[in-house]
């Protein structure tokens, strides 16, 4: 073991007997997100570094502190890039954020979430054991698939200090194209495309107008161009990136911001404003709404919702709650990784 | 001829009768032997009695009941398994789930299709076909496993470089614990809150909960698909192929290899045209549009070329196209033809270290007697080697499965996992204590025990005791070898 992870998992030894709460943060990026943090900040930026990378193989592994800044770039370098284009909001997000969180980007449907992309993590779990999950090839099925859970959990089963992901090569072309339609049509329209075999590599609409990415061979663009017809955008990289990063002013502009996510030919919500990404399966609106309203709304489509960026954070946590047997079996989860309850509690939801 | 059960045992089934149909409980002797192991046929054990629930409510009945009489549950799809996990266990109940087998609905609006656990992988593409759609994971023994299968040992398949294993397209699932409670996981969105559920129960090997209700995602039918076959004089060379066509950013849709003995094996069997005398031939297949192909095609053969391929050949039509995979896709009942048995093993390792594993496995041929043939799924790093022996001669199973537990421990010490896409089940219980030290397989445990308190469900596979592997340990001595496989051990 490394002096820092030795460091660490000595710093979860004495926290556990003290039975002190741990905040786990990275560069900070993502502060906003989740259940207000509490509890004596422990930081993984000083984890730096990609340990092992083979663009022949399609796997990266890096120390979970690594800026995603670097790791998109040295992927970037060798053609690759992360499949799951996650959001960074500043430029001090780290990887291990980036997986915490569990968000991606606007490839999402097309290509798969971060959790489709993990392929093994090493932790310091609540009791400072470093443990290592998954592996560093693309197919491995021994063992609980402990490596995906960590994705999206908010940091609360453990302090991620490596994570293996795959890694996906960069489009030869690409190319966005924009057409007027209303909400309805929209979505109706990228119900339809999306059961085509068209390169679709992203989707958004807002205020009238969609924006279909397409990525691929150029041929196959020129066909899909054709077939689907509309304007080409310009400097569509700098609108993606504007999506992804919540950069455009429907973003910046939002008090609350609501993310609900839900079928993708569920129809229009009617709750004001609205920003649609992947095919119409992730709604943003600007709050405040009633939570309960939103909630229930979501529920109605088998999808849940989340108040994503809000001024004060609810008691209930932001998450969409859930069942009563879902919830105990979390905590039971919980408290085989984290028994003494040390990692960010009442991030994800109170109980955990 | 009936079973002499005891006192205790009988009382028992008679309740399981009282929640079933009359023909959903199975005790006679002759009834169980159909159920005594799944395709990994050297394990044999008859379970105390077989239930073959219809619909979910008796499924969540005989689980409580099991729960509540501390019986122990195997949950079977349709036992095509490779690794033993669905083997039944002396004592238990063994709940078949053939009978769930209804489709119940096909959305192409939102690509997805709701099947219960029963239904055949194929069944689900076949029923999507109208819509243009199918669903991408095929293992190859699609035509006959379960989908409720597919999600407990998370298989994948020729297709799954390109779209993923069943982990990444289940939408969604019901499942009920020992306990008896039905569980929603997922719904119709892209992703949940909370743990990912959907993630942890993909591949858990029927030990965490029993599946009633499956959603996957189905995709667009590609419009075409074309093969290109290449062939190598070394093994080494088709390696770096494999490298140098993925390094310059080509994910194709199925990437096989075999090598010279599977070529031997495979070409007298199907005519398939294949190049013989040459160490390795690789499959390339490229799907999608007709231009997206085009353009695909000729850069993969670009590659192969510039590589060193000797010979690279691009399917004209479909015929052609299918005559290419079949040699690939009968790689195993032809080598199975060669010896009275084979042993299958599903290593996976790092791409690069191909030619060190097929080295290490020849020089194993020399040290075990045996002759081990290796099909590849190149584009994944997934190999599998199949050990020729003949259960007849004294010894030479137990010789086959110490060279499988041996390429095993060398993928491992590769940088890969004893289990590619098989599952751990029975097979390879072991060789988990190779793969893990003791604190992750306490994890592992201690996520079992969150579901199933009581060690109930499948118990025995996958997750090996702290006791079984100290015991491995000590044995490992004596070649791998372990006396009476079938009697349960701690």
């Amino acid at each position: 073991m490394t002096d820092d992870l030795y460091n660490l998992s000595e710093r979860i030894r004495a926290a556990a007997e003290q039975r002190r709460a741990l905040r786990i943060r990275g560069g900070g990026s993502k502060d906003f997100y989740g259940g207000t943090p509490h509890g004596q900040l422990c930081e993984t930026t000083a984890l730096r570094g990609i340990v092992d990378y083979e663009p022949t193989e399609l796997v990266i592994t890096a120390r979970a502190g690594t800026d995603l800044r670097e790791i998109n770039a040295t992927l970037r370098e060798q053609g690759q890039m992360l499949g799951f284009e996650p959001p960074s909001f500043t430029d001090q997000a780290t990887l291990g954020g980036a997986v915490a969180s569990g968000l991606s980007g606007p490839r999402r449907p097309y290509c798969g979430a971060v959790r489709d992309f993990v392929l093994g993590v090493q932790i310091i779990d609540g009791r400072g054991d470093l443990l290592r999950f998954g592996g560093r090839v693309i197919k491995n099925v021994a063992g609980f698939d402990v490596a995906r859970l960590m994705a999206g959990s908010m940091g609360t089963l453990g302090l991620l200090t490596e994570i293996t992901l795959k890694t996906t090569p960069c489009p030869t072309a690409e190319c966005t194209l924009r057409f007027e339609f209303d909400e309805a049509q929209a979505l109706d329209t990228m119900s339809r495309w999306v059961g085509r075999p068209l390169p679709i590599s992203g989707t958004a609409w807002h205020a009238g107008q969609l924006s279909v990415r397409l990525s691929g061979a150029p041929a196959a663009l020129q066909a899909a161009r054709r077939a689907l017809g509309g304007e080409t955008l310009e400097r569509a990289g700098e609108y993606w990136q504007a999506v992804r990063e919540h950069q455009l002013a429907f973003f910046t502009t939002a008090e609350s911001l609501w993310r609900i996510s839900l079928p993708g030919h569920a129809p229009p919500l009617a709750l004001g404003e609205v920003f649609l990404e992947w095919g119409g399966a992730l709604r943003w609106l600007h709050g405040p709404a009633d939570a309960d309203e939103m909630r229930a709304r979501a529920s109605r489509f088998a999808g849940h919702a989340t108040l994503f960026r809000s001024a004060a954070r609810p008691v209930g946590g932001p998450f969409q709650p859930q069942t009563p047997a879902l919830l105990a079996l979390q905590q039971r989860l919980k408290a085989v990784f984290d028994p003494y309850r040390l990692f960010n509690p009442g991030r994800l939801y109170p109980e955990l | 001829m009936s079973n002499s059960y005891s006192a205790k045992d009988s009382a028992f089934i008679a309740r399981l009768r009282k929640l079933l149909p009359t023909d959903a409980v199975l005790s006679e002797r002759e009834e169980l032997k159909a159920y005594e192991c799944d395709a990994l046929t050297m394990y044999r054990v008859l379970p105390l009695a077989v239930v073959l629930p219809e619909n979910e409510t008796q499924v969540e009945a005989v689980l409580k009941l099991c729960h509540e009489a501390r019986v122990p549950v195997v949950a079977r799809g349709a036992g095509t398994g490779l690794s033993g996990g669905a083997t039944p266990r002396t004592g238990a109940v063994l709940m078949s789930l053939a009978r769930l087998n209804r489709i119940i609905e096909i959305d192409p609006l939102a690509r997805a299709a709701r099947v219960q656990p029963g239904v055949r992988n194929l069944a689900i593409s076949e029923a999507a076909t109208p819509f243009g759609l199918y669903y991408a994971p095929d293992p190859s023994s699609q035509i006959a496993c379960s989908i409720g299968g597919n999600v407990a040992e998370n298989s994948g398949g020729v297709h799954c470089l390109k779209y993923g294993l069943t982990v990444h397209n289940v939408l969604a699932l019901r499942v009920v614990t020992i306990a008896g409670e039905v569980l929603q996981i997922g719904g119709g969105a892209l992703d949940q809150p909370g743990y990912d559920l959907l993630a942890l129960l993909s591949g858990s090997e029927g030990l965490l909960a029993v599946v009633t209700e499956v959603t996957v995602r189905l995709i667009a039918k590609p419009q075409c698909a074309r093969v290109v076959l290449a062939a190598f004089d070394s093994v080494v060379t088709a390696g770096q192929a494999v490298a140098d066509m993925i390094g310059g950013g080509i994910i194709p849709a199925g990437l096989e290899m075999m090598d010279r003995a599977t070529i031997a094996a495979v070409e007298p069997f199907v005519h398939a045209g294949y190049p013989m005398d040459v160490e390795a031939i690789l499959l390339c297949e490229s799907d999608g549009s007709a231009v997206e192909v085009a353009d695909e095609v000729e850069r993969m053969e670009a590659v192969l070329r510039r590589a060193g391929a000797i010979e690279c050949r691009v399917s004209r039509d479909e015929a052609e196209r299918l005559r290419f995979w079949a040699g690939r896709k009968a790689a195993f009942p032809a080598i199975g033809a060669l010896a009275a048995d084979y042993y299958c093993m599903d290593g996976s390792i790092p791409r690069k270290a191909l030619a060190t594993v097929l080295q290490g496995i020849r020089e194993m041929e020399g040290r075990y007697g045996l002759r081990c043939a290796n099909v590849f799924h190149a584009g994944d790093g997934n190999l599998h080697p199949l050990i020729l022996f003949d259960a007849n001669v004294p010894d030479e199973l137990s010789r086959a499965e110490a060279f499988g537990g041996e390429i095993l421990e060398l993928c491992v010490r590769q940088g890969g996992s004893i289990t590619g896409e098989h599952g751990v089940g029975l097979e390879k219980i072991n060789h988990m204590c190779v793969q893990f030290g003791s604190g992750e397989l306490e994890i592992f445990r201690a996520v079992k025990r969150a579901f199933d308190q009581h060690g109930l469900l499948n118990p025995g596979k996958a997750i090996p005791t702290l006791k079984r592997c100290v015991e491995f340990g000590r044995m490992h001595v004596h070649a791998g070898d372990i006396p009476f496989p079938d009697l349960p051990r701690f």
